[in-house]
């Protein structure tokens, strides 16, 4: 596997929505890339013809009927957020 | 009177013959944990006023002659990690710091219906990410049998808590040991359900197709107790089960007679501590002697599990930590921000810890245009790999046994900087997670007066063969009866 490379860690934190200081941009960088080199051990193993498994129990779709119940009032809702105002979330202007 | 010592169960029968009241009994866990919680730091916040609440609505509910659930008055503590209505729910990290959740998780409300008081809510590693409670951003917790070392992780603040008396029993999770192996380092009791025996609703997601809630407990009886207590289909959850779970404990006392187990040769390999590795065998050979047909199995695949959980889990975390976006809770940055996403990346880097920020960049990297086959889908293939060794094992095996973790408890600090040497503590326990198994630690004996613990996994559904054979086990051994001197 190849190295990863620092526009490449870049780019994956503007991905992740990381805003990471220089520092730990590179301390990340060489984590990556002690710990991708670690992952080259699987590909010691054919798997060409091996199934995915994303799940170990066969799940199936869960199906409801379209009913009213509880949930929580926009107060219990917005009580927990950092700018909340009379119901909403306040965040900054998204559209010009 | 002293009740603190007491089991779970016991504090129950001692409840319903009326021999003390659940608000001593409560009130007795308190003052303990005041006396010892300098030392161990398990929890990050007691609720003193609601347990003894909770106890002296018990307490009325018996004096009135009203029925009660049978472990009504035993208290309980819980992870941090499940919500709590009303009670504030960190995770470990500083980006939930005030987070006062609107509702409970699942597990939550069944302990309350099943009238047990909670004491409050214990440490973990930041996001249940990590095997030593040291990636908390709030404390450090101390090993009750040696308070220098860790207790393990990331569920160490229950497991903890549990070991030094401050609860009978309590919750934790596990998506790649984080009950077991803190249990095994304290000496106690813990198990990881089958994937899907338990609702996850409520319990803050780490890696969706690996976690499960599971009990911590100072002997056998006391985890099936609380095992049965939150087992059970939930419709919040559209992973958990239909059918109803057994009764535990009946099962629990069935005895092991005609039980076959097998000792997978890949998780006594090299890593294991010789010491840990002989006292395992010891207790091998004690359950051969009560009875158990035993025999070593090969699972070459259980080798690779640790890249392919390494992969799998945090790709998982990388999509459920997206939420963290400091609108609709958690912290948010008080630095001035450009746009939107700025505001997200200043208060997702602020908020989270070193070791969550580098597990969500490694699971985004992995599943990135260009990286997701060869990363991702590789590893969800010899996922495949791991789970048909183990199918193999059980179509002959009825459990399997091994070490927990390949060491005892290591000191604080002494792997802390190195997170790949760290996941090392979690290589047997993680194909368990992989497969969707069941999988339990039982105390087996001691390294240096460090306890070690014994692994016992089980078929899909299969806790009440594991059960049985750590019930036997215990009943012949009596290592439960030991306890840390704080």
């Amino acid at each position: 596997m190849p190295e990863i490379t620092e526009a490449e860690v870049r780019h994956v934190a503007s991905l992740a929505k990381l805003a990471l200081s220089e520092e730990e941009l590179a301390r990340v960088g060489r984590e990556l890339n002690r710990i991708l080199d670690y992952f080259a051990e699987l590909q010691q193993l054919n798997t060409s013809e091996v199934p995915i498994t994303s799940h170990a129990l066969p799940l199936v779709n869960v199906y409801r009927e379209d009913a009213v119940g509880e949930s929580l009032s926009p107060d219990e809702a917005t009580q927990n957020a950092p700018d909340g105002v009379d119901g909403y979330f306040r965040v900054p202007r998204i559209v010009e | 009177m002293q009740l603190h010592g007491l089991s779970a169960h016991e504090l129950a029968h001692g409840l319903a013959a009326r021999e003390f009241s659940a608000r001593e009994v409560v009130e007795d866990h308190l003052s303990h944990i005041k006396a010892v919680e300098d030392g161990v730091q398990a929890f990050l916040l007691t609720t003193p006023e609601t347990a003894c609440a909770e106890a002296d609505a018990v307490d009325q509910a018996r004096a009135a002659g009203e029925d009660l659930p049978p472990l009504a008055g035993v208290p309980v503590a819980h992870k941090d990690l499940f919500c709590t209505r009303g009670v504030r729910t960190t995770c470990g990290s500083r980006i939930l710091e005030d987070f006062v959740p609107p509702y409970d998780a699942t597990v939550v409300a069944r302990c309350r219906e099943a009238r047990l008081p909670v004491l409050g809510k214990t440490n973990m590693d930041e996001f249940a990410m990590g095997s030593s409670t040291e990636n908390s951003a709030f404390q450090v917790t101390g090993n009750p049998w040696d308070l220098e070392r860790v207790p393990g992780g990331s569920s160490g603040g229950s497991a903890a808590a549990v070991a030094a008396g401050e609860a009978p029993f309590a919750l934790g999770t596990d998506t790649g040991g984080s009950i077991r192996q803190p249990a095994s380092l304290c000496g106690i009791v813990g198990m990881k359900p089958t994937y899907g025996r338990v609702s996850r609703y409520g319990v803050v997601a780490y890696a969706s197709s690996l976690d499960q809630v599971g009990p911590f407990a100072r002997n056998v009886t006391d985890c099936a107790l609380l095992l049965g207590t939150i087992a059970g289909h939930d419709t919040m959850d559209a992973t958990s089960v239909t059918d109803a779970p057994p009764d535990y404990v009946a099962e629990m006392r069935r005895g092991v007679d005609g039980l076959r187990a097998g000792l997978p040769k890949e998780l006594f390999g090299e890593g294991i501590d010789p010491a840990v590795k002989s006292t395992i065998l010891a207790a091998v050979d004690k359950l051969a002697n009560l009875g158990i047909e035993i025999e070593e199995v090969e699972m070459p695949h259980v080798d690779y599990s640790l890249p392919c959980y390494y992969i799998i889990a945090p790709a998982e975390c990388s999509s459920n930590l997206a939420r963290y976006d400091g609108v609709r809770y958690g912290h948010r940055t008080a630095e001035p921000v450009s746009d939107i996403y700025d505001l997200f990346s200043k208060s997702r880097a602020e908020g989270f810890g070193p070791e969550v920020r580098l597990r969500i960049m490694l699971g985004t990297y992995t599943l990135s245009a260009g990286y997701y086959d060869a990363y991702y889908v590789k590893a969800l293939k010899v996922r495949t790999l791991i789970k048909s060794d183990f199918d193999r094992a059980f179509e002959k095996y009825d459990v399997l046994l091994s070490p927990t973790s390949p060491t005892t408890a290591f000191k604080i600090g002494e792997k802390a900087d190195d997170p790949l040497e760290m996941k090392l503590a979690d290589i047997c326990t993680i194909p368990v997670n992989l497969a969707g198994l069941p999988g339990m630690s039982v105390p087996c004996g001691f390294v240096e007066g460090l306890p070690v613990g014994m692994q016992i996994i089980g078929k899909p559904f299969g806790e009440p063969e594991m059960l049985r054979v750590a019930y036997g086990y215990e009943q012949a051994m009596g290592w439960e009866r030991r306890r840390a001197a704080l």
